[in-house]
């Protein structure tokens, strides 16, 4: 099996961060395939930046993402951009506050998740990356969160509990979403 | 040869981006010094080289420009160290002077270049494959280039140690042609107990106390000669221009014989135990691709979308572009009906490919920027099969 996820974001918000940790709890945790790639515009600070990652139970060939099973976005050109890409099957996580959810109402791929301010609950803006990650993974390949919860302890080991608070209120805040209409947001 | 280098990563798999794995397998083959400048793509390994090698007893140093990096690679080669860089297509260019330098006093350094998109600073932050035939032919004069080319974060890893191996045995620049794509990419490496990992020792002259000026510094009889060491009492001449055996510069036309052949000689007389490839799907092959680096990824891919339609397609993966091994891609050629060669430029290394098929061989005409798509690979077989 083949799963494909594009975290997007601002410079500064972590989108890349947030691949990195769950590629690397999938491949040296979980034992599959991970590739994860980077990209990013050419400015310093406040320009797109996102992480590809491709995970797959037989090596990996072909490395780029082409048909996303999950799209994760903190800024409004990364719903914009990247909708066209995203399979019927597949799943949208998108900020609530940062991303503008008028243009996909009735899309029942997307998922409006609250984790600027729930970051800012938990005390830390920087966290909203990781309550993100936890909302997708929880919404779209849903698994035992553990090895997540691994990944970001050695990945932040100064904020270890933080970060795994991060990532349980990311998927309370999924399965609060599945009940929610887009409609009642907008 | 001996094992690697302690102070190295530990064993076992990590998750890790291509460039940091160029800098851990540069520090298991025992590279102490770093000259360079940073540059997009392939900043990340000079970032990871600035802590790292101080951690392990060795130096990186930020130079003023790409020129001042290859020169001090040459003199720290000379003072005994092994000795790297990286940059991409327009520090390529800037250090094509001194990598004639090292190439006539025959110094071993490694050149990493992570290809972005060209001509000129073209996309910094995006892949290409456009440095190839600079690789080979862009330092004025002949030049016989060792290069790699690697596929993954595993390949980048090992080829930076093979790199290091070739460069010290063959007292010559080696260069890794790797890509935006291959550099940026984070994969599980696994890096082997450090006994497991081979590397090859330089060759060094015996100090000698008579100070003789006839000494023979550059025996053009053999293939490997030991390289003086600059301070461990070797008086020797070490000269940019055409030398003889004693180092010293001549205008005679039977040193420039003798030199320029040894130079190419020592490379050419050896490919065979430098050239790596891979082969897949070639043994019932009618039509096959022929491609290097991250291009080959897609090359891959499109290969098992070609079989599973019915098209008998193999892949021929050049992981040493250069020296080209042309017995290698000839024995491919004889096989198929036709080649496609997938490179992500205008056309580079289909040139040799062509000049040593015995086949019809058409590329696929890719604009750097981005991946090739498998699509255009398969499009390619597709017409090479019909026709």
């Amino acid at each position: 099996m083949k799963f494909e996820i594009r975290i997007t974001g601002l410079g500064g918000q972590g989108a890349i961060t947030a691949g990195h940790v769950f590629g690397s709890a999938a491949a040296l945790l979980e034992g599959k395939e991970v590739v994860v790639t980077e990209g990013y515009s050419p400015y310093v600070t406040g320009g797109w930046s996102r992480a590809d990652v491709v995970v797959s139970d037989e090596p990996i060939d072909y490395p780029l993402v082409s048909r996303l099973d999950a799209l994760v976005t903190m800024y409004q050109e990364g719903l914009d951009l990247n909708m066209k890409m995203v399979k019927p099957t597949g799943v949208v996580v998108a900020e609530q506050r940062l991303v503008d959810l008028s243009k996909v109402v009735g899309d029942k791929r997307v998922f409006p998740i609250p984790a600027a301010d729930a970051a800012d609950k938990l005390g830390k803006k920087v966290l909203m990356n990781i309550v993100m990650l936890g909302s997708a993974v929880a919404l779209a390949a849903p698994r035992s969160l553990e090895p997540l919860k691994k990944a970001v302890m050695e990945r932040f080991p100064k904020a270890a509990e933080l970060n795994v608070r991060a990532l349980d209120t990311g998927a309370d805040l999924a399965r609060a979403a599945k009940g929610r209409s887009i409609e009642s947001l907008v | 040869m001996s094992s690697a280098d302690a102070g190295g990563l530990k064993p076992g798999d990590h998750f890790m981006m291509g460039n940091f794995a160029c800098v851990e397998g540069a520090i298991l083959a025992g590279c102490r010094f770093y000259a360079g400048y940073p540059i997009t793509p392939s900043s990340e390994i000079f970032e990871r080289a600035s802590v790292r090698f101080p951690q392990v007893g060795g130096n990186a140093i930020e130079m003023e420009d790409e020129v001042g990096s290859m020169a001090a690679l040459v003199g720290a080669s000379f003072g005994g160290a092994k000795v790297m860089t990286a940059t991409s297509g327009p520090g390529f260019s800037l250090m094509m002077e001194n990598i004639g330098l090292a190439y006539i006093t025959e110094a071993p350094v490694v050149l990493v270049n992570v290809q972005r998109a060209g001509p000129s600073t073209g996309i910094p932050t995006l892949v290409g494959q456009g440095d190839m035939m600079q690789a080979k032919w862009g330092s004025h004069g002949d030049l016989e280039t060792i290069a790699y080319s690697p596929s993954s974060v595993q390949e980048f890893f090992e080829f930076t140690i093979q790199a290091f191996n070739a460069a010290e045995r063959f007292r010559t620049p080696v260069f890794v042609m790797a890509d935006q794509i291959v550099a940026m990419m984070w994969e599980r490496l696994r890096v082997p107990p450090a006994e497991e990992i081979e590397v090859t020792q330089r060759l060094v002259m015996e100090p000698a106390a008579d100070q003789d000026r006839e000494r023979v510094v550059f025996d053009y009889a053999k293939d490997f000669i030991p390289m003086p060491i600059a301070g461990r009492g070797s008086r020797v001449n070490v000269d940019s221009l055409t030398h003889d055996s004693r180092g010293y510069p001549t205008t005679d036309h039977g040193w420039s014989e003798k030199m320029t052949r040894h130079l190419a000689g020592k490379v050419r007389g050896h490919a065979r135990e430098i050239w790596r490839w891979e082969e897949k799907f070639l043994e019932d092959a009618e039509v096959a691709v022929v491609s290097y680096g991250s291009a080959a990824r897609s090359a891959l891919a499109a290969v098992k979308y070609a079989r599973a339609k019915g098209v008998k397609a193999g892949l021929l993966r050049l992981q040493t572009p250069w020296p080209f091994p042309d017995e290698v891609v000839e024995k491919v050629s004889r096989k198929v009906s036709g080649l496609v060669v997938a490179e992500i430029n205008a056309g580079q290394m289909i040139h040799p490919v062509r000049e040593n098929s015995r086949c019809p061989v058409v590329g696929v005409p890719w604009a750097p920027g981005t991946l090739i798509e498998p699509r255009a690979i398969v499009d390619a077989m597709q017409a090479v099969v019909a026709s």
